[in-house]
């Protein structure tokens, strides 16, 4: 049961942050390789608030929130101006940089990384693993919501048109420097919240949580399940958090499998496993319709 | 001409070496039909990113409604009611028809106060106002067609659609009768027409002679980024110049 709760938490979390990206690069278009690195603000930001300020989880999650979006639109405002290919080495900077100011300073625990981190408490008892997990549970489907409305405003039709074609938005009235930050804030803020209940679910971490490699996966499990759905982003973080468990003995090669796979999907199935005109969507539906048909 | 909307004075836009658009200037008066036409490369669809803040001009004046309207973005222009269509077609191909045009009518919802941006565009005053902009098209019943699947009459027709959406007072359209066939081009001009009818000026770019000569109060005709002539479409398809530049020295046929 522990091993399972241990397992499922993870998945939880990084589905919550995988949903983050999918707002950035399924519904705005922007690509990012940098994810991880608001992840780890999140994550860190949690963390001192609750050791070093004695906050409790609950005190410090709105401000690690707040300190997630306003870094990720301090440093989107000038990344989103450039486009495609460029912003991909900006968001890659962006990464390397943060993990190396979590290295380099004393002040975040240097490469000893930051430990101490207390168990998340609800009205005074201090949560058990499952318990945990179930929390983490109800903040994925308060994300969930959140992505599901935000397509429905206007600001989330901004997105969509500027994905689709920026020139053609822009003649619309549409700033589209404006549309891809809201993505980005909002996207960066569920990094946060990610890392947040990361790091009260590690009580332990490291810059190395939060590298390159990380946003990597991350992408991986967006474009696995399906850029710009909702669920997508779900499936991917389940099938990516469950493979490294049964083929423990692929670890050393994770990050190949991770490339392989990302190749393979951008160049047989671009809209992912949810998407459109997805190839196990339809071999589902297809062998669903067969059983019907051979019980009628 | 007093009541002119849209002013171009002496517009240059140089990319590099390159004069795209050198000391161009001409005029546009409220409900008028003005044609740009010219040969490839005449600069024509580089005059229409100036206006529409595209590019900024190298220099010149572009004065919208009597104000200046240099370096304004493409969202700032819409805003300022220049709709545009392109002449390689723009779609949000991700997009229904009914979707790409509520995408246009979002207005002061993408700018000021962020609450506005995040009320819901889908509500059913929005949905009716999109299919009335699509029924004026002819494109009602296609409305919950996803548009990456239409044929590139519908897709000019969307783009049309989209840019009515602004409600502008100025609409710019690029080559909107291109890789049409007849039928279509028929009911386009008619539509056309219609538009300016409901007091729109509309400034048009167009190959096909026949549709611009017919369909414009007064023609511009554009070489090499100058203008080489400007007045009604029975003057200027007279113009020895006009018909050196399409046909070549020495031609003797009928440029129109």
């Amino acid at each position: 049961m522990d091993y399972f709760a241990t397992v499922a938490t993870i998945i939880v979390i990084q589905a919550i942050a995988a949903c983050g990206l999918n707002v950035i690069v399924g519904y705005a278009g922007q690509i990012s390789l940098g994810h991880a690195a608001f992840f780890g603000i999140g994550a860190y930001a949690s963390a001192m608030l609750t050791t070093k300020a004695g906050l409790t989880f609950w005190q410090a999650l709105p401000i690690s929130l707040l300190i997630s979006m306003s870094l990720g639109f301090l440093l989107g405002l000038p990344s989103l101006r450039v486009r495609e290919d460029f912003l991909a080495i900006t968001t890659i900077g962006i990464n390397f940089i943060v993990e190396a100011v979590f290295v380099y300073t004393p002040f975040f625990g240097g490469a000893l990384g930051l430990g101490g981190i207390p168990r998340v408490a609800v009205f005074g008892s201090r949560l058990g693993n499952s318990q945990f997990l179930a929390l983490c549970a109800v903040f994925l489907a308060i994300t969930l919501m959140i992505c599901r409305q935000f397509t429905r405003t206007w600001m989330g039709l901004a997105c969509f048109a500027v994905r689709e074609n920026e020139t053609a938005a822009s003649s619309m009235g549409i700033s589209p420097v404006r549309a891809k930050l809201s993505a980005f804030v909002l996207g960066t803020g569920m990094a946060g919240l990610s890392g947040a209940l990361y790091a009260h679910y590690a009580r332990f971490i490291s810059a190395g949580d939060f590298g390159f490699p990380i946003s990597i996966s991350m992408l991986s499990m967006v474009v696995l399940g399906g850029m710009g759905t909702l669920a997508g982003p779900l499936l991917g973080a389940l099938i990516i958090g469950v493979l490294p468990e049964v083929f423990r003995s692929l670890m050393d090669y994770r990050m190949f499998l991770y490339s392989m796979l990302l190749l393979l999907m951008i160049r047989f199935q671009p809209g992912g496993l949810l998407g459109e005109q997805s190839a196990a969507a339809g071999l589902l539906k297809g062998i669903l319709n067969r059983r019907r048909a051979s019980s009628a | 001409m007093p009541s002119a909307l849209l002013c171009v004075k002496n517009l240059s836009v140089h990319f590099g070496g390159l004069k795209a658009v050198d000391d161009v200037s001409f005029e546009l008066g409220a409900g008028e039909i003005l044609g740009l036409l010219g040969p490839n490369g005449a600069g024509k669809t580089t005059c229409f990113n100036a206006i529409s803040g595209v590019y900024p001009p190298t220099s010149g004046e572009i004065l919208y409604d009597g104000r200046r309207a240099n370096g304004t973005p493409p969202h700032g222009m819409a805003k300022l009611g220049v709709g545009r269509t392109f002449q390689i077609v723009h779609p949000f191909v991700g997009l229904s028809a009914r979707e790409n045009v509520i995408v246009a009518l979002g207005g002061d919802h993408y700018r000021g106060a962020l609450w506005r941006s995040l009320a819901s565009w889908k509500k059913r005053s929005i949905a009716d106002e999109a299919d009335e902009i699509l029924r004026t098209v002819g494109l009602l019943d296609m409305a919950d067609r996803r548009v990456g699947q239409m044929p590139i009459g519908n897709l000019r027709r969307v783009e049309i659609a989209r840019a009515l959406a602004l409600r502008p007072r100025l609409l710019l359209l690029d080559e909107s009768f291109s890789g049409l066939h007849h039928s279509e081009i028929l009911h386009i001009e008619g539509l056309v027409r219609h538009i300016r009818d409901t007091g729109v000026s509309v400034l048009l770019i167009e190959h096909n002679m026949k549709v611009a000569m017919a369909l414009s109060d007064r023609v511009v005709v554009l070489d090499h980024g100058r203008k080489l002539a400007e007045g009604l479409p029975s003057e200027v398809s007279s113009n020895p110049a006009v018909i050196e530049a399409y046909l070549g020295r020495g031609g003797s046929g009928n440029a129109a």
